[in-house]
């Protein structure tokens, strides 16, 4: 059944969905924004260990469901499995209004300028579609600053040497630091590394009319209690939504965008929370789903004119996922570490994205999260065994005196690490599923093998009496850092959608996710992710002015 | 420790009422829980027999010492719960593991697993290790979930593994403990 036609549909309220509502929604368009998902409050943090965004064993905290929504992994043996959401393997990111951000661990970080040019720094790297980006660091900067104090950051990344200009500092100061920070920011200093406080979408203060992190262990995987954690959920959507132009949908599952037979979107087909078959019309269609969904749902909006999917002319949709390679380093302390202050992470280096000698990149080192009880299971040397009595007895001995640091290392694109839909395998909803192939470039595990060993030093300086290192193995990445499906560029041979998110083929369909990501930094994305939103909007807000869209 | 002495001891508190009651109505109709081997079974999906193995396994997983170990921490009362729910999926797995666990230590020790030694259960698990690994390794992730995971799941009965860990069980940080005005300070 076909609704009143509106200017534009979003579909996916995350980080990148729930900015371009906003942005349109000010602007005076008409917008629906369509979310799979449903709307979670902080009365939804549970403090559930088992049953998070993080630790999935009993399910999803924040979606999406089991039931509904499996996904087939050929894994880099190529054996080829159904998941279901929860599982490793699936790369979920999340499936509720604010999508990842409203769980994430929230660190804001802007990429460096060099990010932005990977290929330029360092040449082809065989076996990799390494590219640099059709925009610089500069055209994002402004967007980079709006995200900072719209959604809110905190932090302190004046020590960091590294850092690309920046023109106004951060809204708020960091939070005050917990024990692991107070040993390894003095121990970063000693080996003449440049530690900072990260800059984390959190208020550390009363911001926006929100209150202050009360500092609780349960924070990177769960809704926060306080609502002191910034996603578009607690800000930008409730202003989109305040504007009277923005309508949102929660729980309803996009099918495909629909197009006219001059090949223009003419609006999307999805599933209601009733799981009726609706149809919304709209002059714009924005595709705002991670790299994964969106890939999927480009995908499965074929026609006369895109026999292959929307974009798909060249074969470049789907490809070139990444996430984030993290290797780990773990160290042992003769004195207590733990002192039950989160988020727990607090302290990083920059020392190691670049320059690194004979390797293209590198990634921010940062003392991990809080590791709840259950996650500390998989943190034992190898030297104990995984069960039995030297295993509680390490559990017992160490967990209050042990830290890790890791850090995302920055992948390099492999064109055969992609989303296909699945030829046989559909959703709750008869949809045909995402289907996950690939693996990492082996030069990324050299990348992580170098970086992990600056990371083990560190803990050394700060004291640790033992220390070891994992480095990830060659399987695909994604997960919540899941980007690059729908690259960015100017030449529409080898990528998807132009310079302001545009797809190449189809002249009023966008994607504004992580999808459009070149390369993913060596940092956590969600703010490039913010930025690139508010930079794509603003451009086509600029461009609906004139008549361009208007059919 | 005997078939019987489990049933009794196991669940959590809060469980035993209803597995007592449940127990009592079904006593009275045997053969209709058909394929469950004991009709007597106080647990949701376990048979009482399956349970006095699984329960010897994980007890191997996770030992009693100083602290409480997965028997004291009600993990076998965790897997049972999730076995019809979250993890309906592993009935089969686990009803043929456990029966594959005491064929191997019947066939090395004379014995099913649940009674034999310490020492032999843990060479009979080694065993299992090399040859049912895909038990081996779920039964083990099940039992850390049970053991060190959140208390309204069915284990960590009392916080045991909290506790043992240092880690304060309860949280007096809260919304209503809580001057949202000031900051805070580490």
């Amino acid at each position: 059944m076909a609704l009143p036609k509106v200017n534009a549909v979003i579909i996916g309220s995350g980080a990148g969905g729930g900015i371009v509502a906003k942005e349109l929604a000010q602007a005076g368009l008409s917008v629906v924004l369509l979310e799979r998902g449903k709307w979670y409050s902080a009365a939804d943090c549970r403090k559930d260990d088992l049953r998070n965004q993080r630790t999935t064993v009993l399910g999803n905290g924040f979606g999406p469901d089991d039931a509904r929504n499996p996904r087939v992994l050929v894994d880099e043996n190529g054996r080829e499995r159904i998941l279901l959401a929860s599982e490793p393997g699936y790369n979920n990111n999340a499936a509720c209004v604010g999508g990842g951000t409203q769980s994430y661990g929230a660190q804001a970080w802007r990429y460096m300028e060099k990010d932005f040019r990977m290929r330029s720094t360092y040449g082809a790297v065989a076996g990799s579609t390494l590219e640099d980006w059709p925009i610089s660091y500069q055209d994002l900067e402004p967007y980079y600053e709006k995200a900072e104090w719209e959604i809110g950051v905190s932090g302190d990344d004046t020590a960091n040497i590294y850092k690309a200009p920046r023109r106004k500092p951060l809204p708020m100061p960091p939070l005050p630091p917990n024990r692991e920070q107070q040993l390894l920011q003095p121990a970063a200093k000693r080996l003449g590394y440049h530690p900072f406080d990260i800059p984390m979408l959190r208020n550390s203060v009363p911001y926006n009319g929100r209150p202050g992190c009360m500092r609780c262990r349960w924070c990177v995987g769960f809704v926060c209690e306080v609502d002191a954690k910034c996603g578009t959920q607690n800000t930008v959507i409730p202003t989109a939504l305040s504007t009277g132009n923005c309508e949102l949908r929660t729980e309803c599952m996009a099918k495909e965008i629909l197009t006219d037979a001059r090949g223009r979107a003419t609006g999307v087909a999805y599933f209601d929370a009733g799981d009726r078959l609706r149809e919304q019309p709209a002059d714009i269609v924005v595709v705002s789903c991670a790299a994964i969904e969106s890939a999927r749902l480009l995908l499965n909006s074929r026609s006369k004119l895109f026999p292959n999917g929307i974009g798909n002319r060249y074969d470049w949709v789907g490809r070139n996922l990444q996430g984030h390679t993290y290797p780990r380093a773990v160290g042992l302390f003769d004195v207590e570490t733990y002192d039950d202050v989160g988020p727990g992470a607090g302290v990083a280096i920059c020392d190691f994205n670049h320059g690194n000698p004979g390797l293209a990149g590198g990634g921010m080192l940062a003392n991990e999260f809080i590791r709840l009880p259950y996650q500390f299971v998989n943190y034992v040397p190898p030297r104990i065994g995984r069960w039995g009595k030297a295993h509680k007895d390490f559990m017992r001995k160490w967990y209050r005196r042990s830290m890790a640091v890791m850090g995302p290392v920055q992948e390099m694109p492999v064109f055969d690490s992609r989303i296909q839909v699945d030829p046989k395998v559909k959703d709750y909803w008869g949809i045909p599923v995402a289907r996950m192939s690939g693996r990492k470039h082996p030069h990324t595990l050299e990348i992580a093998a170098f970086t992990v060993k600056k990371a083990e030093a560190w803990l050394k300086e700060a004291g640790a009496i033992e220390t070891w290192t994992v480095v990830p193995g060659p399987g695909l990445s994604g997960g919540q850092h899941q980007a690059g499906t729908c690259r960015m560029g100017n030449d529409p041979k080898t990528s998807v959608v132009n310079k302001y998110c545009r797809v190449h083929d189809a002249d009023n369909v966008f994607v504004i996710d992580g999808s459009v990501h070149v390369t993913n930094g060596g940092f956590n994305p969600v703010l490039t992710i913010m930025a690139i939103a508010y930079y794509a909007s603003d451009h086509l807000v600029k461009e609906w002015k004139g008549t361009r869209f208007r059919s | 420790m005997s078939v019987n002495q489990i049933s009794r001891g196991a669940p959590g508190r809060r469980g035993v009422r209803r597995r007592k009651f449940l127990g009592a109505s079904v006593a009275t109709a045997a053969g209709v829980a058909a394929g469950c081997g004991s009709s007597r079974s106080p647990w949701r999906f376990l048979t009482a027999r399956e349970a006095f193995t699984l329960e010897a396994i994980c007890q191997q997983f996770i030992p009693a010492d100083q602290d409480g170990g997965a028997r004291e921490a009600g993990v076998v009362n965790f897997i049972d719960r999730q076995l019809v729910s979250h993890y309906r999926r592993f009935q089969d797995a686990y009803r043929s593991g456990i029966a594959r666990v005491d064929e191997i230590s019947s066939a090395r020790f004379g014995k099913p697993f649940g009674e034999l030694t310490q020492e032999r259960q843990a060479a009979a698990l080694a065993e299992v290790e090399k040859q049912e690994r895909a038990f081996f390794d779920m039964v083990l992730a099940h039992t850390m979930q049970g053991f060190y995971g959140d208390p309204r799941h069915g284990g960590n009965r009392d916080w045991v593994s909290w506790r043992m860990l240092g880690v304060p069980p309860l949280p007096v940080r809260g919304r209503r403990h809580y001057d949202f005005t000031k900051p805070q300070s580490a």
